[in-house]
């Protein structure tokens, strides 16, 4: 979690704003279905879906791998386009992030590791990770936090959605120094992205059939800012009557969290409050190895892990958990409308923790990532 | 706010912030809606977008009644099968209740997603006269003005006439349905048909509009003015006005008894047709009885901000309900219209020619148009075809 926060802390360190971002800023949501181009011609029920793949730092490589193996011994139709950006090794080139970019307008669905973000300073504020959201325009981040059966942590059958807005709020990259020593830092709340983000949450709880939206806030004390968003909130709610509508501040929302977590259902936050959230609530199943994420804007969709951590630590020890990138690779076979190959890979890792036998340190176990993925296979039923 | 959602039903689907939207046109309809007259007419920039995420959309389904659930079934299979990034939001409208709850879920889904495939709701005329046709009801709110059909001969289908090519486009919120009557004197009963020069240029615009995109050369405004001089006379005004902007395409007139009449006998004559509400209903299932029947055409209703997708000619086929014997033709290419609808023109053609395929190349035809086939083989023969990507010709 230390990681997570420190990654986040980065963000809001760096200081500078082009006025390219500005201009993003305001850009009207349907810019980014202006921007794709041509469509691609549709898959045929029986072709290969082509999907982009941004392996990331730390254990990202390693996770990646994992989710190929499982998919070359599933047979599952599904190639990648593999591209390497990282920050921190000496990879960074705008070149590079162009070529995700058109790779992404064509692919439309990608799985993506964490690009670390050093901490220091170094005159750009955006980190790749923020750029690549900005430019993809990936407003929400979903991350379904569900215990997994078989792993028995102090919350067990967690079943709970959290939404966060992850393209404005405090991520806005605009800071300055007005006066030395004073630091100015724009926390942004904007009506259409709010409502965006809120429709994107009742959107959601109607397709998956859930009954309870709650918006998460901090509007005791910032009244126009997070009430701005909380307004928004209200007013989509009413465009969806069946759904019921709760709202909670955001410190009394992680005392809940740990004392009574089976009280919420879908909780949608602005960014940074998303970004704390995520952590904690993937903290109550078992860690940042086993919830899976993703991400979307109107016309992508990325998938990746709930909590977003390189695990540098890890790299090349063999010990990462593989759940959460394996479970975040059978959603995103779900939304190729590959319904089969999605079943077969979320039952087998779902078997393989339920049976206890193979488990990563992080679960308690003793077995490397390796015999983790080995075992997924072994469990994948064709 | 807060008054308004207690004193109308209609506040918990229309409220303040969405019902600038609707403009000045739904003012005519009666008690209902008349509580938006006096709210600000605000721009139509606070509508939310459309339930779109990452590549997927979410489009609310409406089963309706007699065979509509069935064929909405196939068109869901179809889509599966397909591939197409397309998620149902299956909303069920009860329509032998009263209350007009059911209708106000359906109308408030499609605020929210923007587009809906619908088959027909019963009307029962038993009912309380009070209870309004649900599917008016719900163009209305909706205000989906333009009724568009685009009536095309099949060479797979026997017909008396050949190389029918005509658009028919609708005003489909006012004229004789506005669902105001009322019985002033014992015995005589007033029905008011409501012509408004807004609504009159909007549809004339929306046609010529349409005609220059697809390339027509031909608008046709049918009326009856001579009988109601006032009333159709300002439709006819109004078509005179717009059709002053499009000096590329010619406009003509024709009186609705004559243009069945015509359509009957030679109906090659026409190219794109507009006109209000009622002449539209019979003139739009004279043109798809021309064709082949109400199995086989599609139709869109479009608003401003909405779209809704059904068959053209709105039957609701209780006869022949679950049996597995009604055309899925109209329906599927109702489904594709709504692909073109969302940008997806290619999974749109991809479906629509294996349609046509198995209609004029492997001729498997249900029984209303003098096939053998059932509806299930039908569905299939398409599926094969968009799976082959070739025309099927064997194997049957």
């Amino acid at each position: 979690m230390a990681a997570a926060l420190r990654g986040s802390l980065v963000t809001l360190v760096k200081g500078l704003s082009g006025p390219r971002w500005q201009q993003l800023a305001s850009r009207p949501l349907s810019v980014s279905a202006a921007l794709c181009g041509p469509e691609a011609p549709p898959a045929r029920a029986d072709a290969t879906f082509k999907v982009t793949m941004v392996p990331g730092d730390g254990v990202g490589p390693e996770l990646m791998t994992a989710v190929k193996e499982v998919f070359k011994a599933g047979d599952v139709p599904v190639e990648f386009e593999e591209f390497h950006l990282s920050e921190v090794q000496n990879m960074a080139s705008d070149e590079k992030l162009e070529q995700v970019l058109t790779s992404m307008k064509t692919n439309k669905v990608a799985m993506k590791g964490k690009i670390h973000t050093p901490m220091e300073f170094k005159g750009e504020l955006a980190s790749y990770e923020m750029r690549l959201r900005r430019k993809l325009d990936l407003f929400a981040n979903v991350v379904h936090v569900n215990s997994l059966p078989g792993y028995s942590t102090r919350h067990n059958n967690l079943d709970l959605v959290i939404i966060r807005e992850q393209t404005e709020g405090e991520y806005s990259s605009l800071e300055h120094e007005s006066v030395t020593g004073v630091i100015e830092c724009l926390k942004i709340i904007t009506r259409v992205k709010s409502r965006r983000i809120a429709k994107f949450a009742f959107d959601y709880a109607t397709k998956k059939g859930r009954s309870k939206v709650t918006a998460v806030h901090k509007a005791n004390i910032m009244k126009l800012g997070d009430g701005l968003f909380l307004q928004s909130c209200a007013e989509i709610a009413q465009l969806y009557p069946k759904i019921k509508y709760e709202t909670i501040i955001i410190d009394n929302c992680c005392m809940q969290l740990v004392q009574n977590p089976y009280q919420f259902d879908v909780l949608v936050m602005p960014n940074l409050y998303g970004n704390i959230i995520d952590n904690l609530a993937a903290g109550l199943v078992g860690g940042a190895g086993v919830v899976p994420g993703e991400s979307y804007s109107a016309e992508y969709a990325v998938f990746e892990t709930g909590a977003r951590h390189p695990f540098a630590q890890a790299v090349g020890r063999n010990i990462a958990n593989p759940t959460a990138m394996l479970l975040s690779a059978a959603n995103m076979l779900r939304h190729l409308n590959l319904e089969y190959h999605s079943q077969m890979v979320s039952d087998a890792v779902k078997r393989v923790i339920k049976q206890g036998k193979v488990r990563t340190g992080d679960l308690g176990g003793y077995a490397t990532s390796d015999e983790f993925t080995r075992a997924v296979i072994a469990n994948l039923v064709v | 706010m807060v008054a308004h959602s207690a004193v109308l039903s209609m506040s918990k689907i229309i409220n303040p912030f969405w019902g600038g939207r609707l403009g000045n046109t739904v003012k005519v309809f009666g008690t209902t809606l008349t509580s938006h007259r006096n709210k600000t007419l605000r721009s139509g920039n606070n509508i939310p977008p459309p339930a779109k995420y990452g590549g997927r959309h979410t489009v609310t389904l409406i089963p309706g009644d007699g065979i509509g659930p069935e064929l909405l079934n196939h068109v869901k299979e179809v889509f599966r099968f397909s591939c197409v990034p397309v998620d149902f939001e299956v909303v069920h409208v009860n329509s032998a209740l009263e209350s007009e709850d059911d209708i106000n879920n359906a109308i408030t889904a499609i605020r929210r997603n923007g587009v809906a495939l619908k088959g027909n709701i019963e009307t029962n005329h038993t009912m309380a006269p009070s209870v309004k046709s649900r599917n008016n009801l719900l163009r209305t709110s909706l205000d989906l003005y333009a009724n568009v059909m685009h009536c095309q001969s099949l060479p797979g289908v026997q017909t008396r006439h050949k190389n029918i090519d005509i658009m028919i486009i609708r005003e489909n919120t006012e004229g004789e349905y506005s669902s105001l009557e009322h019985e002033s004197v014992s015995g005589v009963v007033e029905c008011l048909k409501i012509i408004t020069r807004n609504n009159s240029l909007r549809i004339a615009d929306y046609a010529f509009q349409l005609a220059r995109e697809k390339g027509r050369s031909r608008v046709t405004a049918v009326h009856k003015a001579n009988i109601m001089k006032l009333g159709d006379g300002l439709f006819l005004q109004c078509c005179r006005e717009v059709a002053s902007g499009y000096p590329d395409i010619t406009f003509d007139s024709m009186i609705v008894d004559n243009t069945t009449m015509q359509l009957v006998s030679k109906p090659q004559q026409f190219d794109v047709m507009v006109m209000p509400n009622l002449y539209g209903n019979v003139v739009s299932n004279v043109c798809a009885g021309l064709v082949g029947g109400p199995g086989l055409v599609p139709g869109a209703n479009f608003g401003r901000d909405y779209a809704v997708f059904e068959t053209a000619t709105r039957n609701t086929g209780k006869s022949i309900a679950g049996r597995n014997i009604a055309n899925p033709t109209a329906m599927l290419l109702a489904g594709c219209m709504m692909l073109d609808h969302l940008k997806l023109y290619d999974y749109a053609s991809m479906i629509r020619n294996a349609i046509l395929t198995t209609m004029n190349e492997t001729r498997l035809h249900t029984a209303d148009i003098g096939g053998q086939g059932t509806t299930s083989e039908v569905v299939q023969s398409i599926m094969r075809n968009i799976q082959s990507k070739g025309p099927l010709t064997t194997d049957l």
